[in-house]
């Protein structure tokens, strides 16, 4: 009988559908109330104070200030610092894994490197108070080494294996027509990589490099822990920052809510939001172009 | 057979990749200057054969050889031998064309390029020279930067002869490399392949009998991993000595 | 070629060396807190109630309990609402701009950061809603962070599967569900399971969302209802680690991160068992 089965049908279709419009409502929702509570903060800050004003004081006994240039510098430094870092470390990790090394070793080397991304953020954060920035204070003479250097060898750490994993799926992902092409010509193998492979896997590996970014902007419990937290504008990488993300996290349970500072904090996270978002669909998008590309 | 000096000598070569053997007991020689065929039924070995001679087979770890594969006179894989010099002197032409993700002008100076000659005017000179030996100078004349997948198969291909002449490899292997184009662009490649001999040596995988006939010297049959005839190509297609031979130019089985 | 030889030789040792440094770069991270954090592991700390006057008579049974409750939360909010959302988009929704869009939309909202929902959920579900700071708000916030993973590792999963399965099946006669019933979700369900699990395992991990839904330092009873608040274990540990002061304070949080790391390990471990034992039963 046709019709008992064909209105089953569609009362699972139905089903599917509404449990998916939740699920779709709720990631909606989320935007949307950081955006109506955030935005009420512009109706009394201006947008030029809040983005180029360098001090962020709004606990002012006077008049309070709301610029978040510090934050903002702060966050780029960080990102900055780590991409540094983790950029020369990961993308030659991620050619050794791809080309050079064999089998077995791959087998081993590459799930030990995706672990390190199972390491929750405090847990490393920790590890940065108690052992890396003592070193580093010890190291260049500092008082105490929580400072944007520190945050940034440990944000360094952080998105690595994110950088390591998706370049070497890129770099394994090239036909294997190039490289046979290369060798015949009398390449070696590192001029085959260099020559051709990685030119062709370019985009797929900035697209890497962006999700690290895309991390690193984020990256909350580990630089609220080792970056010093002096919302004063840094000279340089030994003075400590205050990021975009820490500052939330310190303010927002000292906050009155539904003051103007609450407010401003969620106009933070809506910066923080729309940055992080925006790096992830470009790469999105750049990864996606990148694989149709070759797949032959 | 003319008796002159091999350009390349098989002596009692035998392959295999792991145990399974797939080339038996080769003993035979390639005349220089002349375009000489590898044909046989799929999985013959002609492929794995054509791959042995500028050691491509050493990128694939299960692959095994024993005997001599001479190449003016010295074995290739003795150890002394450094592979990469090699290959700079055997260009090779796959079946599939395989131009790199660049530009025309990129592809052909490619082999140029890793072997550190950056002299521009040079490069721009063999490049051109290259493509006008490989019959597609006037067709890209205009358009050297544009990315090579512009190009039909049958002009990627040739693309993929320029690249290889540019670096004058001594010896050009071909793999069937008409296989993937359609009946004019393979007629442009054979005449192409006709004019290029009279400066090198040509060693062309074909499962295209009448291929053979048209363009080669000199053909070598193969069944099974064995060499089953070998001789003029007028003489092995108008009166074969051996049964089997005649068997598979009848048409008997592809 | 001896000075392209040369050069090839130098750069692969050196892309050696950043490949194994990065293994050494965990190793130390996991062998440095097992080495700090072992001396206060002992079944005191992993079963008593947390001790506020002297932090070397409590445990941390509390934090262990809430870490756990958590889980379970969130695992029973997002991981049904993720599959089934996966299988509607997967195999349900047409292939068009907006279906693209979506899953797109989703996949990227994984990215953005802890905190971001952290403000949300305090917004929203702590106040709004007012069910106040308590494990309710918790596991609802957490469970939104980990909804765009827990679709999209289930996405990946769904794909996985050949389409000449469902081919062979309608062509059968068989009708949508009963396709996905009986030649999708039984080979991809342990993908779906395995990568929504490894999503609760990171929202373990996390504290700043957590920070301002509900979880405390110090609660003197373990929590009855989903409204009380709660403790967790990288809350404790963030607390004992920048606030506390007492002089021990740095030993028991590194003692805090090792049964976190531990929980979470065992719990990648069973997946990892889990994943290995189905793939050995699948035939292609």
């Amino acid at each position: 009988m046709q019709n008992p089965r064909k209105f089953r049908e569609k009362i699972i279709e139905r089903s599917f559908s509404s449990v998916s419009a939740i699920s779709l409502l709720i990631l909606i929702s989320i935007f949307i109330f950081l955006f109506i509570t955030g935005i009420k903060a512009f109706t009394q800050i201006s947008l030029s104070d809040f983005f180029l004003g360098n001090v962020w004081n709004p606990t002012a006994y006077g008049e309070p200030t709301w610029g978040i240039l510090s934050l903002i510098v702060g966050t780029l430094m960080i990102a900055i610092g780590s991409l540094i870092i983790a950029i020369p470390l990961g993308l030659a990790s991620a050619i050794y894994l791809s080309e050079i090394a064999r089998p077995e070793i791959r087998e081993i080397v590459k799930p030990a490197i995706e672990m390190i991304a199972g390491v929750p953020s405090v847990v490393l954060g920790l590890i940065g108070i108690v052992f890396l920035s003592p070193l580093i204070a010890n190291i260049f003479g500092l008082s105490n080494g929580l400072n944007a250097l520190t945050s940034s060898i440990i944000v360094a750490i952080m998105i690595l294996p994110t950088i390591i994993s998706i370049s070497e799926d890129v770099l394994t992902s090239l036909p294997k027509d190039f490289r046979e092409a290369s060798l015949a010509l009398g390449a070696t193998k590192w001029q085959m990589i260099k020559m051709t492979l990685l030119p062709a896997g370019l985009s797929g590996i900035v697209a890497a490099i962006m999700l690290g970014l895309g991390r690193a902007v984020g990256e909350t419990m580990a630089v609220l822990m080792v970056a010093g937290n002096s919302i004063a504008m840094p000279a340089s990488f030994f003075d400590p920052i205050r990021p975009m993300t820490a500052n939330i996290a310190i303010e927002i349970n000292e906050v009155v809510k539904g003051s103007l500072h609450y407010e401003a904090l969620f106009a933070i996270g809506l910066v923080l939001f729309v940055m992080t978002f925006a790096v992830n669909l470009i790469s999105d998008i750049i990864i996606e172009r990148q694989v149709r590309k070759y797949k032959w | 057979m003319q008796e002159e000096n091999a350009k390349i000598e098989f002596k009692c070569m035998n392959f295999w990749y792991n145990d399974k053997q797939i080339l038996t007991d080769i003993n035979i020689k390639i005349y220089p200057k002349r375009v000489t065929a590898l044909i046989g039924p799929s999985g013959c070995g002609k492929t794995t054969m054509l791959r042995c001679i500028n050691r491509m087979n050493d990128l694939i770890p299960i692959s095994r050889i024993s005997g001599k594969i001479l190449y003016n006179n010295e074995d290739i894989y003795d150890k002394s031998v450094d592979v990469i010099d090699l290959r700079k002197k055997i260009g090779m032409v796959f079946q599939k064309p395989n131009p790199f993700p660049m530009s025309i002008f990129d592809n052909v100076a490619y082999g140029l390029r890793i072997q550190n000659r950056r002299d521009k005017n040079k490069v721009k000179q063999i490049v051109k020279e290259s493509l006008e030996k490989a019959d597609l100078w006037d067709e890209v004349k205009d358009r050297l930067n544009l990315s090579a997948f512009r190009l039909s198969g049958g002009q990627q291909q040739r693309l993929c002869i320029a690249r290889a002449l540019a670096i004058d490899p001594d010896i050009i292997l071909l793999d069937e490399p008409c296989s993937a184009l359609d009946p004019l662009a393979t007629a442009k490649i054979e005449l192409l392949l006709r004019k290029l001999k009279n400066e090198r040596t040509i060693i062309i995988v074909t499962h295209n009998m009448h291929q053979a006939k048209r363009i080669s010297d000199y053909t070598c049959y193969l069944l099974n991993g064995k060499v089953i005839e070998y001789s003029g190509t007028a003489e092995m297609f108008d009166n074969p000595k051996n049964k089997l031979t005649k068997e598979y130019i009848n048409g008997e089985f592809g | 070629m001896v000075t392209e030889n040369i050069r090839q030789n130098t750069y692969f040792i050196l892309f050696r060396i950043a490949a194994f440094l990065s293994v050494v770069i965990l190793l130390f991270v996991l062998l440095y807190v097992i080495k700090e954090g072992i001396g206060v592991i002992n079944i005191n700390f992993l079963t008593s109630m947390w001790s506020h006057r002297d932090i070397t008579q409590g445990g941390i049974f509390p934090a262990i309990i809430g870490t756990i409750l958590l889980a379970i939360g969130v695992s029973i909010i997002s991981i049904p609402l993720g599959i089934c959302t996966a299988i509607y988009l997967n195999e349900y929704a047409k292939e068009n701009m907006f279906t693209r869009t979506i899953k797109l939309a989703i996949r990227n909202l994984a990215g953005v950061p802890s905190i971001v929902y952290g403000i949300f959920g305090m917004a929203f579900f702590v106040l709004f809603l007012n069910l106040g700071g308590s494990l309710i708000a918790a596991s609802l916030t957490l469970g939104c962070m980990t909804l765009p993973w827990i679709i999209t590792a289930s996405e990946e999963a769904l794909k996985s599967v050949p389409y000449s399965f469902r081919e062979g099946s309608y062509a059968l006669g068989a009708t949508k569900w009963e396709t996905v019933r009986k030649n999708v979700l039984p080979h991809s369900f342990s993908g779906m399971i395995t990568g929504s699990i490894l999503g609760v395992s990171r929202a373990m991990g996390e504290t700043a969302p957590i920070i301002m839904v509900g979880a405390t330092f110090f609660m003197g009873y373990l929590p009855t209802s989903p409204f009380d608040k709660f403790m967790a274990l990288p809350y404790h540990l963030f607390i004992l680690a920048t606030q506390h002061s007492s002089p021990s304070a740095g030993e028991y949080a590194m003692g805090t991160a090792l049964v976190l790391i531990a929980l979470i390990f065992i719990l990648n471990l069973g997946i990892f068992i889990l994943r290995y034992n189905l793939r050995k039963r699948k035939e292609w």
